[in-house]
C-alpha cells in the first residue's frame, strides 16, 4: 500500500487531495456523498467577518471547457460559521482550511485571530486573489508589498499555518510566491481563477451581473500547471496547486510539476463523487511506477535533454 | 443521498421539432424521487459541455410493477439540451439525483390546482400522480406558444385531470396567458359557495408567470407553491450560482440557493427580483 500522505508544512494531510475554496459550500453540504475524513482537506467557502450577500444572479456562465463565476463571496460570516458549520465539521473529522477574505489588512488578522482560537481549525488560507469584489482581497494580491505585509500581519497573530492563496492574474507569480515566503508563509496555493468576461452577442449584454468573473476548469488547466512549476522553482515552502483538475492524470501532472498537493474545485461541481475515483487512480499510478510515497513524486519533472528513442517494428 | 447513474437511454421521443421526451435507465433515483425533485444531467464524458444541467424528473417508469427508470422533458435551447434533443437508444447520460426539496402535498377536501407554462409542466407528471392517489382533485392549468406545443394532454386526462388550456396564438384553448383563466377560476371559486374552496396552487415556467400566479393565489387568499428554474452548476449546494432572493421578516430579502432550500418554494416566500 503506498503512502499517500503529505506534509503542509507542520500539517499533515492524509492525502494530497483538497476540496477547493467556494467549490465546496462549507464541506458539510457534500457529508452525505463524501466521507469528508477520507480527503486530505476542506477548503472552506471564502469567509469575511460579516455575513454578506454576494452579487445578484446570473453568477455563472459556462465557457469552452470552463466556467466564469462572479458569486462575490456571498457567505455567513466566521462568527455563524464557527458556531453553525464547524461542529459538524469536527463531528466528521475533516482538515479544515479556512479561506479568509479582509477589505483591510486588520481584517485578515482579527479573521486569523478569531480562528486560532476556535476548535477543530488547521489552517488559514488567506484569500488574496478574488477577482469579484472590489475591496480589498485583490489589492494585496496583485502587489508584491501588499502580500507580504498581510501574510507577515497575519502571521504574527497565529500559529495555524498561513497559506495565501495567489491569484494569476499578475505577470510574474513566482515573485508573489517568494515574498509570501518571505513574509513567513507556511506555503502558498494558486491558481485562483483568471479574470475574463463572455457577452451574450444577441442582446449585446454581459453574460455575468457582474460584467467580469473568474474562469476555472479545464480550459485554464495548462496555464496553472506553468505557473505552479514556476512557484515551486522559486521557493522553498510547499506549493498546492489547483486549476481544472478532472482526473488522477491531472492531479500527477500536478504534483509532477511541483504542487505538494491539489485542490479540485470546477470539477467537483460535474462530479461530486470525484474523490475516490481520483485518489484510486493515483493508487494505481504510483503501484504501476513503483513509488512508494505519492511525497516522493513532487517536483520529480524531467527537464533534461531528451534522447531519441524507438523500437524497431 | 443522491446518487450518480451513468443511465442508458431507453428511447428518445421527439415531440416537436424542439421538445423531446428522453427515457432513462436510473431505477435507483426513480425509485427514490419525489414530487418536484430534479437530477442534474450530463450527456456525454467530454469537458465541453462541461457542467450538468437541472432538469425536473418528468415521469417515473414502471414495467410489471417494478421501477424502470425515468424521464425527461427537454426543450431544445443550449449546448445541453441540443445534444439531449440527439440522443439515440443505448446513448449514457450521466443522471445525479434525486435533488432538491419536494411539493407539499394536499390531501381531501383540498384541491390541487397545477399551472404549467411550455417546460414548466415537467414536474407536474409525478406530482399528478400522487395527487390522484390520495384521491386529490387535480386541475392542470397549462399554456404554451401553441397547440402544437401542448404535450401530454392525453396522459392527464386519462389519470383524471381536467385541463384548462390556452395558448398565445390561440389555437388551442383560450388565447393569451395561462393566467387569465387562472385569474377567472380562482374569482368564481372565491365568491360562490363551492363545496371546496380550500385550493393549493402548484406552479412551474418562466419566472414571470411564477410571480404573477404567486400574487394570484395571494390576492384569492390560496396557498401556493412554484418551482423555480435558476442556472445551477453542481445542483448540491456547493457553489452557490442558483440563489434566489426570498423575504426577511424586517422587509428585506436575502439570497438562498434554490438547489437545496428549492426549487420548490412557498409563492409567498419569494421576493421577485
Ligand atoms: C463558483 C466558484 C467559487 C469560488 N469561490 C472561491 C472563494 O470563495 N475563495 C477562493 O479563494 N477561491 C474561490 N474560487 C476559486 C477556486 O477555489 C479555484 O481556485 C479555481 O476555481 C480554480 O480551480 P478549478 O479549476 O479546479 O475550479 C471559486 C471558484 C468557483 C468556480
Amino acid at each position: 500500500m503506498s503512502d499517500l500522505s503529505v506534509q503542509i508544512g507542520p500539517l499533515t494531510l492524509a492525502n494530497p487531495l483538497m476540496a477547493a475554496s467556494g467549490c465546496f459550500g462549507y464541506g458539510v453540504e457534500y457529508a452525505g456523498a463524501v466521507d469528508l475524513s477520507t480527503l486530505g482537506a476542506v477548503v472552506s467557502k471564502g469567509l469575511f467577518l460579516k455575513p454578506r450577500e454576494g452579487h445578484p444572479p446570473e453568477r455563472i456562465v459556462e465557457t469552452p471547457s470552463g466556467m466564469l463565476n462572479a458569486i462575490g463571496l456571498q457567505g455567513i460570516g466566521v462568527h455563524r460559521y464557527i458556531a453553525e458549520k464547524l461542529p459538524e465539521l469536527r463531528e466528521r473529522r475533516a482538515t479544515n482550511v479556512i479561506n479568509i477574505c479582509g477589505s483591510t489588512l486588520d481584517e485578515y488578522v482579527e479573521l486569523a485571530r478569531i480562528l486560532s482560537d476556535a476548535d477543530g481549525v488547521h489552517a488559514l488560507e488567506l484569500n488574496i486573489s478574488c477577482p469579484n469584489i472590489k475591496e480589498g482581497g485583490i489589492t494585496f494580491g496583485c502587489s508584491l508589498n501588499g502580500t507580504f505585509d498581510v501574510v507577515s500581519a497575519v502571521r504574527k497573530v497565529t500559529h495555524l499555518p498561513v497559506i495565501p492563496k495567489l491569484t494569476p492574474n499578475v505577470t510574474d507569480v513566482a515573485s508573489f510566491a517568494r515574498a509570501s515566503e518571505e513574509a513567513g508563509a507556511d506555503a502558498v496555493s494558486l491558481v485562483n481563477t483568471f479574470l475574463a468576461m463572455a457577452i451574450d452577442v444577441e442582446t449585446r449584454r454581459p453574460k455575468l451581473s457582474n460584467v467580469v468573473g473568474g474562469l476555472s476548469g479545464p480550459a485554464i488547466r495548462p496555464i496553472a500547471v506553468r505557473m505552479v512549476y514556476e512557484c515551486q522553482r522559486a521557493v522553498k515552502i510547499p506549493v498546492i496547486g489547483m486549476g481544472g483538475i478532472a482526473s488522477a492524470r491531472d492531479v500527477l501532472e500536478f504534483l509532477i510539476a511541483g504542487a505538494t498537493a491539489v485542490q479540485i474545485g470546477t470539477a467537483n461541481f460535474v462530479d461530486p463523487f470525484i474523490w475516490s475515483k481520483v485518489l484510486n487512480g493515483i493508487r494505481d499510478y504510483l503501484q504501476r511506477h513503483d513509488v512508494a510515497r505519492v511525497a516522493d513524486l513532487v517536483g520529480t519533472i524531467d527537464t533534461s535533454s531528451r534522447e531519441k528513442q524507438w523500437t524497431s517494428s | 443521498m443522491p446518487v450518480d447513474v451513468e443511465a442508458r437511454v431507453i428511447r428518445n421521443t421527439r415531440l416537436s421539432s424542439d421538445y423531446n421526451v428522453i427515457a432513462l435507465a436510473a431505477p435507483e433515483i426513480a425509485g427514490a424521487v419525489e414530487p418536484g425533485q430534479f437530477v442534474m444531467v450530463k450527456p456525454g464524458r467530454g469537458t465541453d459541455p462541461l457542467l450538468r444541467r437541472p432538469f425536473s424528473v418528468f415521469e417515473v417508469l414502471r414495467r410489471e410493477g417494478r421501477v424502470e427508470g425515468l424521464t425527461l422533458l427537454s426543450k431544445r435551447i443550449g449546448a445541453v439540451t441540443g445534444l439531449l434533443f440527439d440522443v439515440v437508444e443505448g446513448d449514457v447520460v450521466s443522471c445525479l439525483g434525486p435533488l432538491g426539496r419536494p411539493f407539499n402535498l394536499v390531501d381531501p377536501p383540498a384541491e390541487a390546482w397545477m399551472v404549467a407554462g411550455g417546460v414548466g409542466l415537467a414536474p407536474f407528471a409525478t406530482l399528478a400522480e400522487s395527487l390522484v392517489a390520495r384521491g386529490t382533485k387535480t386541475t392542470l392549468f397549462y399554456g404554451a406558444r401553441s397547440g402544437a406545443e401542448l404535450f401530454y394532454l392525453d396522459w392527464f386526462e386519462s389519470r383524471g385531470i381536467r385541463l384548462v388550456l390556452s395558448t398565445e396564438d390561440g389555437s388551442r384553448g383560450e388565447r393569451g396567458r395561462v393566467t387569465v383563466p387562472l385569474e377567472r377560476e380562482l374569482r368564481r371559486a372565491g365568491s360562490a359557495d363551492l363545496e371546496s374552496a380550500d385550493i393549493k396552487v402548484f406552479a412551474c415556467g418562466p419566472e414571470p408567470m411564477l410571480e404573477a400566479v404567486s400574487q394570484l393565489a395571494a390576492k384569492y387568499g390560496k396557498r401556493s407553491e412554484v418551482s423555480v428554474e435558476r442556472v445551477m452548476g453542481c445542483g448540491m449546494g456547493g457553489c452557490y450560482s442558483c440563489v434566489i432572493p426570498v423575504r426577511d421578516a424586517g422587509g428585506g430579502h436575502h439570497y438562498v440557493r434554490s438547489c437545496i432550500s428549492g426549487p420548490v418554494f412557498a409563492g409567498a416566500d419569494l421576493a421577485w427580483d
